[in-house]
């Protein structure tokens, strides 16, 4: 237990000592979003009836900001552990691949609610968001974000060069964000494009938070938590199985 | 009492390229053993199939008794590492750094970890680095941290692959110095270098290694009778006389080699010398050495 405590407080403080740039930064970005969008969008009809743009717009903002950081902080520490060699530190040791895989997850989520709670924060001065429910909030909260913490485990341990890691950054997971219905609900989107949003996961993660906070949303809340939990699930395995099998760590 | 490490029939392929022929190898408590050979000879990939960090394509490795697959957890706390590259954690002082690899192993924070912490670092003259960045440290100072990381859990079986390279004389001293008080104390050293007279200084036992095998294993002072021989060589204004020639092996400008068997031949050859009309302006014996034991071994 203690090996386990040690890797999480190790993971936690790698982020804290440049909170500036894992924390400060993507609140700042959220705003800078926040801001343009709300200013662009201003007056539009919103998705659902008495919630302003900017009330719709700021927990989509904050998950995708939790989603993105997930990502970031287990796919980063990896890739650059590998690549200087100091991965050989936590190989040594008797760590096994559950201390390995829960280290590594709950310090990415740590952070990601850290962002999260900042984006919302600097949101609730823009606008006022109402809270339909604390539960799902949470629950989308942890369990968006241990998804993308597990997708970006299983990023670092494919990836080579930060390169490797950048194109899986950019070409799957900026997309996927970006459509998955933050900026916009997908009811607004002609029926294609719509079908198209029902098969993007990031799309049920975004629609469940946001229906912590407005007790409405494009789907059933209980259809989004089944694929969050499902993908999150699935993921968290095959993230144990490489961690466990050595996958790129152990010749 | 069992072996601090005991390889048996250890292979280890790469695709078709074979690093690890069938390495046998039984390393007994206490001792300070050396594992040499020339690059790419499988040292490192043996270390690494101890350490866990490379799995092995048939035969078993134990250190202290414990299966490094099986029993992974317990063979890894008997073992410290210093790794051959100098890597380190760039977010971290040396103090965290020891702190953090002290928990991997399952120790807890607390007085009693500091305190070894700090004897640690005042053995490996870093007390005063204790609280810097690891960044700030030089090439030397962070091959320290790396020795006190390997021992901060207090492992019985100590391994260093290749300590010493590129490292200054006062650090190597300092480390020597050391390791042999570790050893003194118990612990059993496992020793890769390239500069073949620390082996043959510290080392009570030498494993020889070419093309994933091991070529010659001893005791350092088996070795060095088998392969090596003394040597007197004897500096000569003038030529050499004719005589003398055929009991020469080799010679070098004004310099030629004799080989002798012990000390009391000394005076006999020098007496044949001068009874030869050779004049003998300088002279030297040369004890056994382990450079030549390699050359010989390697060349076999």
């Amino acid at each position: 237990m203690i090996g386990f405590q040690t890797l999480l407080l190790k993971e936690i403080l790698r982020f804290w000592k440049v909170g500036f740039q894992t924390v400060a930064a993507p609140v700042l970005t959220a705003l800078l979003y926040l801001f343009i969008f709300s200013h662009v969008m201003s007056g539009s009809n919103a998705a659902f009836p008495g919630i302003t743009y900017e009330q719709f717009l700021i927990p989509g903002l904050a998950m995708m900001s939790m989603l993105q950081n997930a990502f970031a902080n287990t796919s980063s520490s990896l890739i650059q552990s590998k690549i200087t060699g100091n991965i050989l530190f936590i190989l040594l040791p008797p760590l096994s691949h559950w201390n390995f895989y829960g280290a590594y997850l709950i310090a990415a989520v740590v952070r990601a609610l850290a962002v999260g709670l900042g984006v919302f924060l600097v949101g609730i001065f823009v606008a006022n968001v109402p809270v339909h429910s604390v539960v799902w909030i949470v629950v989308f909260a942890l369990l968006g974000s241990g998804l993308l913490a597990a997708l970006g485990l299983i990023a670092g341990l494919w990836a080579d060069k930060f390169d490797q890691l950048a194109a899986f950054q950019n070409f799957i997971i900026m997309p996927l964000t970006f459509l998955s219905g933050v900026f916009y609900s997908i009811r607004s989107l002609p029926d294609f494009w719509q079908g198209l949003s029902h098969v993007n996961p990031f799309f049920y993660m975004i629609d469940g938070f946001r229906y912590g906070f407005f007790g409405k949303a494009d789907v059933s809340v209980w259809l989004s938590f089944g694929v969050t939990a499902g993908a999150f699930f699935c993921l968290s395995v095959v993230t144990l199985y490489l961690l466990k099998s050595g996958y790129k760590l152990r010749q | 009492m069992k072996a601090a490490i005991e390889v048996q029939g250890v292979e280890k392929r790469f695709g078709s390229f074979v690093a690890l022929a069938g390495i046998s190898v039984s390393i007994a408590q206490g001792e300070f053993f050396a594992l040499l050979g020339p690059n790419g000879a499988g040292k490192t990939t043996l270390i690494s199939a101890l350490a866990g960090l490379t799995r092995a394509s048939a035969g078993t490795l134990r250190v202290m008794g414990h299966d490094v697959v099986s029993d992974y957890r317990a063979a890894r706390r008997a073992l410290g590492i210093v790794p051959q590259e100098i890597v380190f954690d760039p977010f971290f002082s040396v103090r965290e750094t020891l702190r953090f690899q002290a928990g991997y192993f399952g120790i807890a924070r607390g007085a009693a970890l500091d305190n070894w912490i700090d004897e640690l670092l005042a053995k490996l003259s870093l007390s005063d680095k204790a609280d810097q960045n690891m960044r700030q440290l030089s090439g030397g100072m962070k091959r320290r941290v790396l020795v006190a990381q390997a021992l901060v859990h207090r492992p019985p079986v100590i391994v260093l692959d290749e300590p010493t390279a590129g490292v200054d004389v006062e650090l190597r001293q300092t480390l020597w110095a050391f390791i042999r008080e570790l050893n003194a104390a118990g612990h059993t050293i496992l020793l890769t270098t390239h500069y073949l007279e620390e082996a043959q200084q510290l080392c009570s036992r030498i494993a020889m290694m070419k093309l994933g095998k091991i070529v010659a294993m001893d005791t350092t002072d088996h070795l060095l009778n088998a392969f090596s021989e003394r040597v007197l060589r004897v500096k000569i204004d003038g030529d050499l006389p004719a005589s003398q020639a055929q009991a020469r092996t080799r010679h070098a400008g004004a310099w030629h080699h004799f080989t002798i068997h012990d000390l009391s031949e000394v005076e006999t050859r020098l007496a044949a010398l001068r009874e030869a009309g050779a004049h003998i302006t300088n002279l030297e014996v040369a004890e056994p050495d382990l450079e030549e034991v390699f050359i010989n071994v390697m060349n076999k």
